[in-house]
């Protein structure tokens, strides 16, 4: 899969074809506390490669490694082992301040006793250029963010989606190799957050730097990634395109963790297909069948269940059905249905066709 | 919770009695410095400015004076540096044996002057071979005085925000920029707040002092202490004694509404300095 065919991919390769990834992380570990009394390992044994220009998603929930692996590309934090590689040089060892990579914090971290103009000019004065000319940049910088006319304003004057972009303006006017953004989004609210969405994957796609940005928030993820990496206690459970991670889950944990998963187990499994395995299917894939007669034609699976609620979410409702031979699944019905619970407890015949079953490893 | 009216007259009548306790003395050798009586009766029997010019005419006076702003200054400044080094050290780093260097650094405070006196004395005199000085003097009132710095910057750390220096660093400052540039603007009025408590307590200290001054050497305090049983002298140790209240009451005030205010990390806190003050 080649989701990700960007502008600045080919452009510091240096081999025809093979581009060296914008990092590359091997086997990398980070544990905290002291060996064998409390060692905890919040990231274990990942390997990675962010390729050029690509915008990477890291999700999962929270403890599940994401940040930790960020704030070791930073280098804030010093790896236990394994490497970290920048457009192929080891910086595994190296200080912040070495490394071409800039950070976007989720918390916008701004220094509260300089101006705006200053903030963004920071990272060019700390790198000795002329006053004059560091100035220019920084307002050039946030006139991109529409926030020239408050340049001379102190962070706490301003609004968080406002900060937001001042941090955003500071990261990228040092024109770093990779921006990383630790869940840049979360303080803000839904229509500003969505907002943002649309404009940071614009931004990123005209400047072709490689985004790599953390999440817990799924549809965050799957909107805006060309791949995403799935985190689970500390390992990388799946990577992959949004398309993969959500049609073609690899495990029980990536199945549930993205998007809502109907999970059937190993006996269902035997029972329907004769085959020993987990699988999965989305509630969008599933159809309910109000009179209780299944669906007969072939290449389709049918169970009988009572519904046990429903819930309206807008632009569909879901259904939940307890199968009398399987698990509690949820369906999403697009069709009008009746308001109130007139609906709750009649039996019906829940209905997918084969094909929609993703079957997981056994592993899982 | 709510008191009754006569709960909040006995209250008022005793915070009065005991304020008027602490300030009448203060405010009598205040009076007294201008007192055209030599004997002080009371009531005053004129006003008079004599004494003052006394003092300032003194070699003693004004000698002593010098030696205890030098002494205060210098202590400062070397509190200054060790109290921020060390704040940073335990706030921002873990090490082994951290929680009891902290305790280690705050006990000189607690410590007995006395006590604290006779030990450095013990250590400048017949272990080092120092001979006392100023600058013993110095080292010593630097012990306690650190701890007022100390206590002022790493309560300021708490407050501030790690992830500021570590966006320095991000942005391609090393340690010593990212100090300069991030973290000392954010401890400057703990600083500030810090080394005048530190000046404060220095320039009025007089037990420590007077286990590690050298012979010739004379400090406000210990000046006061040798002149207070000299009869032609009492009248200037009165002035002595206003000048020493003045320059130990200003930078404690000072210090006590730079520590209300927030530096301005974050949501600006509502002033409390007036409520303090």
């Amino acid at each position: 899969m080649s989701a990700s065919t960007s502008p600045a991919a080919g452009s510091t390769a240096g081999d025809a074809g093979q581009a060296v990834p914008a990092i590359r992380l091997r086997n990398l570990t980070k544990s905290f506390g002291a060996k064998g009394f409390n060692e905890t390992k919040a990231v274990d044994g990942v390997d990675l490669d962010i390729r050029q220009g690509e915008f990477f998603s890291m999700l999962g929930p929270s403890g599940s490694g994401k940040t930790t692996v960020l704030r070791l590309i930073a280098g804030f934090e010093l790896p236990t082992s394994g490497t970290i590689e920048l457009e192929g040089h080891d910086v595994s060892g190296k200080a912040p301040f070495q490394r071409d990579v800039n950070t976007v914090f989720q918390d916008y971290a701004l220094f509260p006793h300089m101006s705006l103009v200053d903030n963004v000019a920071y990272g060019l004065r700390v790198r000795g250029m002329g006053k004059a000319e560091r100035r220019e940049r920084a307002v050039e910088a946030l006139e991109r963010v529409q926030l020239g006319k408050f340049m001379a304003r102190r962070p706490a004057q301003l609004s968080g989606g406002q900060r937001q972009r001042v941090a955003l303006a500071r990261a990228l006017v040092v024109e770093p190799k990779v921006l990383l953004l630790d869940e840049p989004l979360g303080a803000l609210d839904l229509k500003l957050r969505q907002q943002m969405q649309i404009e940071l994957k614009e931004l990123q796609r005209s400047l072709g730097i490689t985004f790599i940005f953390v999440t817990h928030d799924q549809e965050e993820a799957l909107t805006m990634s060309d791949r995403i990496g799935v985190f689970n206690n500390g390992k990388l459970a799946q990577i992959g395109t949004a398309h993969e991670i959500y049609q073609r889950p690899t495990g029980a944990f990536v199945a549930n963790f993205v998007g809502t998963s109907n999970l059937f187990g190993q006996d269902v499994a035997t029972r329907l297909y004769n085959r020993g395995s987990q699988f999965v299917l989305r509630p969008e894939r599933l159809t309910v069948h109000w009179e209780g007669q299944g669906a007969t034609h072939d290449g389709a699976t049918s169970l009988r269940g009572a519904v046990t609620s429903l819930v309206y979410v807008g632009h569909a409702t879901q259904v939940r059905v307890a199968l009398e031979d399987g698990p509690a699944v949820v369906v999403l019905v697009d069709n009008d249905l009746p308001e109130g619970d007139a609906l709750v407890g009649r039996n019906v015949a829940v209905s997918w066709a084969d094909h929609d079953a993703v079957w997981l490893p056994d592993a899982a | 919770m709510r008191l009754s009216k006569s709960a909040k007259g006995i209250l008022g009548v005793i915070t009065g009695l005991v304020l008027l306790f602490i300030y009448v003395p203060l405010l009598l050798v205040v009076v007294n410095s201008f007192n055209a009586d030599r004997t002080f009766g009371w009531p005053p029997k004129g006003f008079t400015l004599e004494w003052w010019g006394r003092a300032f005419e003194s070699v003693g006076v004004r000698e002593a004076l010098v030696t205890s702003l030098w002494v205060a200054v210098v202590s400062t400044i070397i509190s200054l540096v060790l109290g921020t080094l060390l704040s940073l050290a335990l706030q921002r780093y873990k090490f082994f044996g951290r929680d009891v260097i902290n305790l280690l650094v705050i006990l000189p405070i607690a410590l007995p002057g006395i006590v604290t006196g006779i030990a450095l004395n013990n250590m400048f005199t017949t272990i080092l071979g120092v001979p006392l000085s100023m600058w013993t003097v110095v080292i010593a009132h630097a012990t306690f005085c650190m701890v007022t710095v100390f206590n002022n910057v790493i309560a300021r750390l708490r407050r501030t925000n790690e992830r500021l220096e570590e966006a320095s660093a991000d942005l391609g400052a090393g340690v010593f920029t990212t100090f300069w540039l991030v973290t000392f603007p954010q401890l400057r009025s703990a600083l500030l707040a810090g080394g005048l408590l530190a000046f404060a307590l220095s320039f009025d200290e007089i037990i420590v002092t007077t286990f590690t001054i050298g012979a010739g050497d004379t400090t406000l305090p210990i000046w006061i202490l040798q002149n207070l049983f000299r009869p032609n002298q009492a009248p200037v140790v009165n002035v002595v004694a206003v000048v020493l209240i003045i320059i130990s009451i200003v930078p404690i005030w000072l210090a006590q509404k730079l520590s209300a205010d927030s530096v301005g990390v974050g949501a600006p806190k509502p002033a409390k300095a007036k409520v303090a003050a």
